[in-house]
């Protein structure tokens, strides 16, 4: 089944090195999301994967096979592109239809699977138009169509909500979410959005400059993230980090504080500031505070907290939720 | 940004072409360094003999081979500057609004379609003819005395010709390039008080400076080796006036069957236009790179 | 009024436009018209424009003298066939040019490029012989080889920025989609640059139609193409503008229409691609 190992995988461009050592397994079933900043690696780490580059060194794992040399249509994998990469020639049906072609597939049962595909994604009524005269949404589908026909081992989405507008975006979100439920099959997604990373993956894995900085699941990574690569990266509005005397009372060299776990009062706390800009969301409100003797804190309160700019306030983080950094910046536990 | 394999299918898959031009370079440039070395008459069969570089100095003195290097030149550049600006000319009239531009284009288009051949006969014998010709008709609309072109100024007239050719290739790179100058640029310079003369110079031309070195470069390829032309119309002369390198290579293989000196030219003009390639090549690699 | 102004000065630019054009076009129109004369109208001063006696005797005399339907077909064989075995070299190199570009591409493009620039006379001589002793000289299939050869490098050029084009993700999903290398070709990246490969197609019939240089040097009587065929009214004898213009205007006439009715693909073509 669609289990993935790399052993020791690296990447370079010439003298540059992209990647310069990854060892990562992914379990038959598994969503896991690539997440990171951009110029991560995450995207040349799928390609590596998908055999659309060469490793440099290292070994790839597919279903328990050495796939590290194998052509990209011989692993048994299915990609869905950033900007969909249909077919402009061909009908919907041609596009979904095309990797059974390849296979050599007999006609009727490349019909069947067509007829399959397009009523899972809705598209039956689409079938011979072309990509062009569909919008973001449906081409979004007929690139996952295109990807389902095969019954892939693992299916690989290299950004592929980022040219959607925002509402469309949570929409394909949920659609992807639900067709992982429905086939069960290996899936790795790659985004620079960590939303999406949180609201997918089963196991996020954390990238920044080649590197592996964690792999968790989301809720392991936002209680409990290794660096402070990861406890800013993941988690929206960012996480404040406060370094010097403040972060020594905790006997550490940083101490992080989620906006969300920091308490405001007007009258007391451990912080005192000035509210610079409030932003109101309605359900909360996210203060941007001027902490005195610390710098600009994020923190979020509910939305009926009545507070406007120049308020004086007062931050106290809880206790239970700081999270402690050394000066190398790994987690203090 | 491929893989191994992709990679050597590249390879693979180019080989053809560049094998092929290779050879076509290779092989025939090669036998001509060695005929430009023998002495080689055509009409004295066997009777081929080593002659050092007798061949390339008996070409480097004679006066019409500086002469015909003038007329190259003058050819290329004559005709080079007449395309680009009745070219940029043009391209601006042609974007203004007006009624009929497709037909206009049509008709614009048509001398590049025309068979060299077919447009230096019509134009020697329909226009340029000065007792037939319109030209001449004209001449004597207004009392003047017809002029008779290939006779008295034959490179003249060859550059006119082969402009005429030439124009309607100039004119509709220019008038794509202009098209695709952004509309709000041009407004955002109005806004910005710029007349119509400094909008020309900083915006238009600047933006025209791509299509303009396509221009040089591709008519530059085809300028430099005018043949047709010269052969249908005034044959090279009179005496050697309008004669060409190509033509005077031609002619001394083809029509003095002297296979030895014909070489010698030949090479002598494939080092003249390695030159022009060479600063060519680096100016239109500068600009396309952008 | 600001609409007044400018209709006027569209009527202004309508003008002018029309006027250049057909000054740039006259030459064609007049021997278009002169065809259909008498010699004696052909020359006659001043000259009639529409106003004479409309023969079509000309055209059966020129096709009596030299046969122009032979000249025809050899141009077609020779163009169209260098043409299409130019594309059939060209579409993997510049495959490889575009989706798999080493260090060395773009020199290797340039130097391709510079090929056309070495003048023909250089390697008139040795191709001449070549040809004279292997039987290839005034035949069809000669004339085919060489000027496959000179319009190889615009053909691999002009396809090697269209096909620049098109996004490398696509092939890269048919890749994954299981397409071998030749059927990522076949399938995908030709369709796909069919407006491309159309425009590629036309500007080099044209060119090959009307090539001279190789044509006129390189064939006699049996491969002789139109260019030759014109080439022979070069030398007046007597009275043959009429003549001369029934002539050119076949000479002319199939890729002129060739070239009107697809307009749109050679405009795009004549940019070489190099222009947006």
């Amino acid at each position: 089944m669609g289990s993935i190992t790399l052993k020791n995988v690296s990447k370079a461009f010439g003298a540059h090195a992209v990647i310069p050592s990854i060892d990562l397994d992914i379990d038959d079933g598994e969503f896991v999301v690539f997440v990171g900043p951009s110029g991560c690696g995450k995207s040349t780490l799928l390609r590596l994967i998908a055999g659309l580059e060469d490793v440099s060194g290292g070994e790839i794992v597919i279903d328990g096979k050495n796939a590290t040399d194998l052509p990209p249509a011989k692993r048994g994998l299915s990609m869905v592109f950033q900007s969909y990469a249909l077919y402009p020639h061909m009908s919907v049906r041609g596009n979904i239809a095309f990797p059974l072609k390849m296979m050599g597939e007999d006609k009727a049962v490349i019909d069947k699977k067509v007829a399959d595909a397009a009523r899972v994604l809705n598209l039956t009524d689409y079938l011979d138009r072309k990509p062009r005269q569909l919008s973001g949404g449906q081409r979004q589908r007929v690139a996952i169509g295109r990807a389902i026909v095969r019954q892939p081992e693992a299916f690989l989405f290299d950004e592929p909500l980022s040219n959607l507008d925002a509402a469309l975006r949570v929409n394909m979100r949920l659609e992807i979410s639900q067709l992982h439920q429905q086939l069960k099959t290996t899936m790795i997604y790659v985004t620079h959005d960590q939303v999406e990373a949180m609201t997918m993956a089963d196991k996020i894995v954390v990238l920044n400059r080649g590197r592996i900085e964690q792999v968790g699941s989301p809720l392991e990574l936002y209680h409990r993230p290794d660096n402070l690569f990861v406890a800013g990266f993941i988690g929206s509005p960012k996480m404040n980090f406060v370094s010097g005397a403040p972060a020594a009372m905790h006997q550490a060299h940083t101490i992080g504080v989620r906006p969300e776990h920091l308490v405001l009062s007007k009258e007391r706390g451990t912080w005192r500031g000035t509210v610079g800009v409030a932003e109101h969301l309605g359900s909360d409100t996210f203060l941007h505070v001027n902490a005195d003797g610390i710098g600009t804190m994020t923190a979020r309160v509910s939305g009926d907290f009545a507070v406007t700019h120049g308020d004086q306030v007062f931050l106290t983080p809880d206790p239970q939720r700081v999270h402690r950094f050394d000066e190398t910046g790994m987690a203090i536990r | 940004m491929a893989t191994l394999h992709t990679r050597s299918a590249a390879r693979l898959m180019m080989a053809p072409s560049v094998l092929l031009l290779l050879a076509w370079m290779i092989v025939p440039l090669s036998m001509t360094i060695y005929f430009s070395l023998l002495r080689y008459n055509l009409l004295m069969p066997g009777m081929e003999e080593f002659a050092g570089l007798s061949n390339y100095t008996y070409f480097l003195t004679d006066p019409a081979f500086f002469q015909a290097i003038f007329n190259t030149l003058a050819i290329v550049l004559g005709v080079l500057f007449i395309t680009v600006v009745g070219g940029i000319g043009l391209a601006l009239l042609l974007d203004q609004p007006m009624f009929g531009q497709g037909i206009v284009r049509i008709l614009v288009i048509a001398p590049f379609l025309i068979m060299p051949t077919v447009a230096a006969l019509v134009w020697k014998n329909m226009f340029m003819n000065p007792v037939n010709g319109i030209f001449a008709w004209l001449a004597k609309l207004f009392g003047l005395q017809p002029f008779d072109f290939l006779a008295n100024a034959p490179l003249f007239s060859i550059i006119l010709i082969v402009a005429w050719q030439w124009l309607p290739f100039a004119t509709l790179i220019l008038l794509t390039a202009l098209q695709s100058l952004d509309e709000e640029q041009k407004e955002a310079a109005q806004m910005d008080g710029a007349g119509a003369l400094s909008r020309f110079i900083y915006l238009i031309l600047p933006h025209l400076s791509r299509a303009i070195t396509v221009v040089i470069l591709i008519q530059t390829i085809f300028l430099l080796s005018v043949f047709a032309e010269i052969l249908v119309t005034t044959n090279g002369g009179p005496g050697t006036q309008s004669t060409n390198l190509t033509f005077l290579v031609y002619a001394q293989a083809l029509l003095q069957f002297d296979v030895g000196g014909a070489s010698a030219g030949g090479i002598i003009a494939v080092i003249l236009a390695n030159i022009v390639a060479f600063f060519l090549m680096r100016m239109i690699g500068k600009t396309l790179e952008a | 009024m600001a609409r007044n102004v400018s209709t006027q000065r569209k009527l202004i630019t309508t003008a002018a436009a029309w006027t250049i054009g057909i000054l740039i076009f006259f030459p064609i129109l007049w021997t278009f018209l002169t065809s259909f004369k008498t010699e004696a109208q052909a020359i006659a001063s001043p000259p009639t424009f529409l106003f004479f006696d409309w023969t079509v005797e000309n055209y059966f005399e020129v096709q009596s003298r030299s046969d122009y339907f032979k000249h025809f077909m050899n141009s077609v064989v020779i163009s169209f066939g260098s043409t299409l075995l130019g594309l059939l070299i060209a579409i993997p190199s510049a495959w490889a040019m575009a989706f798999a570009p080493a260090k060395r591409t773009k020199d290797v493009l340039m130097w391709m490029l510079s090929t056309k620039m070495m003048p023909p006379v250089g390697v008139l001589v040795p191709l001449y012989l070549m040809f004279r002793n292997t039987g290839l000289l005034d035949t069809r299939a000669g004339l085919v080889m060489v000027l496959t050869l000179i319009n190889l490098p615009i053909i691999v050029w002009m396809l090697y920025t269209y096909f620049k084009e098109i996004p490398g993700e696509i092939l890269e999903a048919a890749r994954m989609d299981g397409a071998s290398l030749a059927k990522e070709i076949i399938y995908v990246l030709t369709p796909m640059a069919i407006p491309g490969i159309a425009s590629t197609l036309l500007l080099n019939i044209i060119l090959a139609w009307n090539e001279a240089f190789w044509t006129l040097n390189l064939s006699a009587a049996r491969a002789a193409p139109l260019t030759a065929f014109i080439a022979s009214y070069s030398s007046p004898e007597g009275l043959f503008y009429a003549k001369l213009s029934a002539a050119s205007t076949m000479a002319i006439a199939p890729i002129l229409i060739l070239g009107w009715f697809s307009q749109k693909q050679l405009v795009r073509g004549l940019t070489f691609g190099a222009v947006k």
